[in-house]
């Protein structure tokens, strides 16, 4: 990573993540095969026992990973300063993602409608910096409508949590 | 002939009632919808709504979601010419002369055009799917599992074949979906594969829920990372401009048959409508008078890619009804939708449940009507939704789709796993693995499995079972040609360098 091709600390080039990603490719490959071997590749008296089409994909999984592996590693020089996203990039992404995560451990803990409130609130608040009183309006009213779409219209049962609980659903 | 022109009238007969007719409405408009919004496409919206149909009869909810289809379809478009962002991956090529068009004052007419351009391209795939799905129907009759297989291997190899992406790249995210479909319990001897001791994984891994993850978050995330703003032109049409842009049209007859004809081809062999509409668009620039013109705002610009994007989606049913394989993401969805809802996708469908297949297609040629008339009238409406904040639109589509994913089976760990798809989805497109393959394998991959097996077992393990006849041998060899067809190319492509010919461009 030096200067000259302007990728700066922080910076995913493109090559290090098509190695890495090819590489678990091969691993998702590997342990394919294993278990198709632990059921049985072979054939039994009925015919192909379980491991018998998954070997099959897993062998071309771990072929083809190490294909692009392998290609990738031959054109490494030419790569040089290809980025896959900088920093001013992955940290949209990453503002997205990790929230995203946290809601769906909330959703766990305290039921989705709750759950995508907080998320919703906490999202337009620390990202489009909008007022209280809007976030308010749109993070409470779109769990109410989609309760009253769900539970109530289309009688579908979505992971509920203390509150419903304490509103009798 | 004639007695498929009298299916067709009953099924017709079976569309046109007050609910299906409603159903088809709120279809359309939740299409477009999809359509406009990031994140939310065919594909994905498709696979939300499908656990919501569970209770309705089949041939409604068949009519809704495949009008949800038509509808996204007609929406990207809106997008593409007022604002320069895709809706939908194959309304890029649109942006290439559509945008253009917008910034000079004519997104009315660009507009009028998309939409034109792609209700023709659907009436010709429907045609095409009235006239020549029974007809593939019977002839698949006489199919065995060898010649299933071989047809299923067919529709892989062509991805390889026929894909803009790196060769093993599509090999890797077929091989992916079909290591997926293979975990949990192997129907066939009981054996337990790939759970670990996990009993979250006993179910395996439906595709509904990597549609969601892959399609909906991982665009999301893309979005993200693009800095998404919203700058474009104001989108105003009325009847004067409308049929202005009518009356220009049927100038370019011959753009719209040839882009009808690559559209139907990749629909059918899965090409999908994004390659079609890109070829479409590369074909017209190539025979135009104009062709040096396209890219600043040339209305044969956006004929050529509109019409083929909207031909390949539509006729994308016809293999899945008659064969079971569905030629398009979206209509693996729908696939799945069939096997829910107790139906048999394949050449059986045309005979045993009659009114559902007719329905559908009657739908097809009432949907694309309406949705052509919704879409002309309520352009405003959609673009004024684009102005509102990404920063409230991203969080409530992410719940949707959380939603959507827990509904599937009324898990929680299938939300967890939608995150983990669209983690996938965002490393995936970015390194240009395609995602449509992957999706495909997902849900044929029981079936493909099944069929192999099948086979084996009549052969006793001998795969010459696979050249047995004159018909299977033929669909195999074709299938082998597309597999090899990048390495043909490549290998032609160094000769002619060698040789020191100049490549033609």
């Amino acid at each position: 990573m030096d200067a000259k091709s302007g990728v700066r600390r922080g910076d995913l080039t493109t090559r290090w993540v098509e190695l890495v990603v090819a590489l678990l490719i091969v691993l998702g490959g590997a342990v394919v095969i294993l278990d198709s071997l632990r059921v049985g590749i072979s054939w039994a008296e009925d015919g192909p026992r379980a491991g018998y089409f998954p070997f099959f994909v897993g062998c071309i999984l771990v072929v083809a990973g190490l294909w692009i592996a392998g290609r990738n590693v031959a054109v490494w020089r030419k790569l040089d300063g290809k980025i896959f996203a900088n920093r001013d990039e992955l940290k949209p992404v990453l503002a997205m993602l990790l929230p995203t995560i946290a809601y769906v451990v909330l959703i766990g803990v305290v039921g989705i409608y709750v759950a995508s409130a907080i998320y919703i609130a906490a999202f337009m608040l620390w990202q489009g910096k909008f007022n209280l009183l809007l976030t308010l309006a749109i993070s409470v009213g779109v769990p109410v409508a989609l309760f009253l779409l769900f539970e109530v219209w289309f009688l579908v049962a979505l992971p509920k949590g203390p509150v419903e609980h304490m509103l009798g659903y | 002939m004639l007695e498929d022109i009298g299916n067709l009238m009953q099924g017709f007969a079976v569309a046109i009632t007050w609910k299906n007719v409603l159903f088809m409405l709120i279809g359309i408009l939740l299409g477009v919808l999809i359509g406009v919004l990031p994140g939310l496409g065919g594909a994905n919206g498709v696979a939300i709504l499908l656990p919501l149909t569970f209770t309705m009869s089949p041939t409604s909810a068949i009519i809704m979601l495949s009008c949800l289809y038509w509808g996204a379809l007609f929406g990207g478009a809106i997008t593409s010419i007022l604002f320069n962002i895709p809706g939908e991956p194959w309304s890029v090529a649109t942006t290439f002369d559509g945008f253009p068009m917008g910034q000079q004052g004519r997104a009315g007419e660009a507009m009028t055009a998309a939409f034109t351009s792609s209700f023709v391209g659907a009436l010709f795939a429907v045609l095409l799917i009235t006239f020549l799905a029974p007809l593939v129907a019977r002839f698949a009759l006489k199919f065995g599992p060898p010649e299933f297989f071989a047809i299923q291997f067919l529709t892989f190899c062509s991805f390889v074949g026929m894909g803009r992406e790196s060769p093993a790249k599509t090999i890797v995210s077929m091989m992916i979906g079909f290591a997926l479909a293979a975990v949990g319990l192997d129907t066939v001897t009981g054996t337990l594969r790939m759970t670990f001791g996990q009993t979250e994984l006993l179910q395996g891994f439906d595709f509904l829920i990597a549609v969601i993850g892959l399609f909906g978050l991982g665009e999301i995330l893309l979005t993200m990372e693009e800095g998404l703003a919203f700058k474009g032109t104001r989108g105003k049409i009325d009847a004067k401009v409308v049929l202005k842009t009518w009356a220009l049209l049927p100038k370019f007859w011959m753009t719209s048959l040839r882009a009808c004809v690559i559209g139907c081809w990749m629909g059918v062999t899965p090409g999908g409508a994004t390659p079609a509409s890109f070829m479409s668009y590369g074909m017209a620039r190539r025979f135009s008078k104009n062709g040096d013109k396209f890219g600043t705002g040339q209305i044969e610009g956006v004929v050529a890619p509109e019409t083929a994007a909207h031909a390949a989606g539509t006729s994308a049913l016809l293999p899945m009804l008659t064969l079971g394989i569905p030629g398009s993401p979206t209509a693996a969805v729908l696939l799945g939708g069939l096997l829910i809802w107790g139906l048999q996708p394949g050449p059986l469908l045309f005979i045993e449940h009659k009114d559902f297949v007719w329905g559908l297609i009657a739908s097809m040629y009432l949907g694309n009507i309406a949705g052509l008339l919704i879409v002309l009238t309520t352009v405003p409406f959609w673009a004024a939704i684009l102005r509102i904040p990404f920063a409230i639109i991203a969080p409530v589509i992410v719940v949707i789709c959380s939603i959507g994913a827990y509904t599937v089976h009324n898990r929680f760990f299938d939300i967890v796993m939608m995150v983990v798809f669209g983690v996938v989805g965002y490393f995936f497109k970015k390194l240009k693995y395609p995602l449509a393959p992957m999706v495909l394998a997902l849900v044929l991959g029981d079936m493909a499995e099944t069929a192999f097996r099948q086979s084996m077992l009549v052969s006793g393990g001998n795969v010459s079972i696979f050249f047995s006849n004159g018909l299977v041998s033929s669909i195999m060899a074709l299938a082998l040609v597309l597999l090899c067809w990048p390495l043909v190319s490549r290998g032609r492509e160094r000769w002619r360098e060698r040789s020191g010919k100049p490549t033609p461009a």
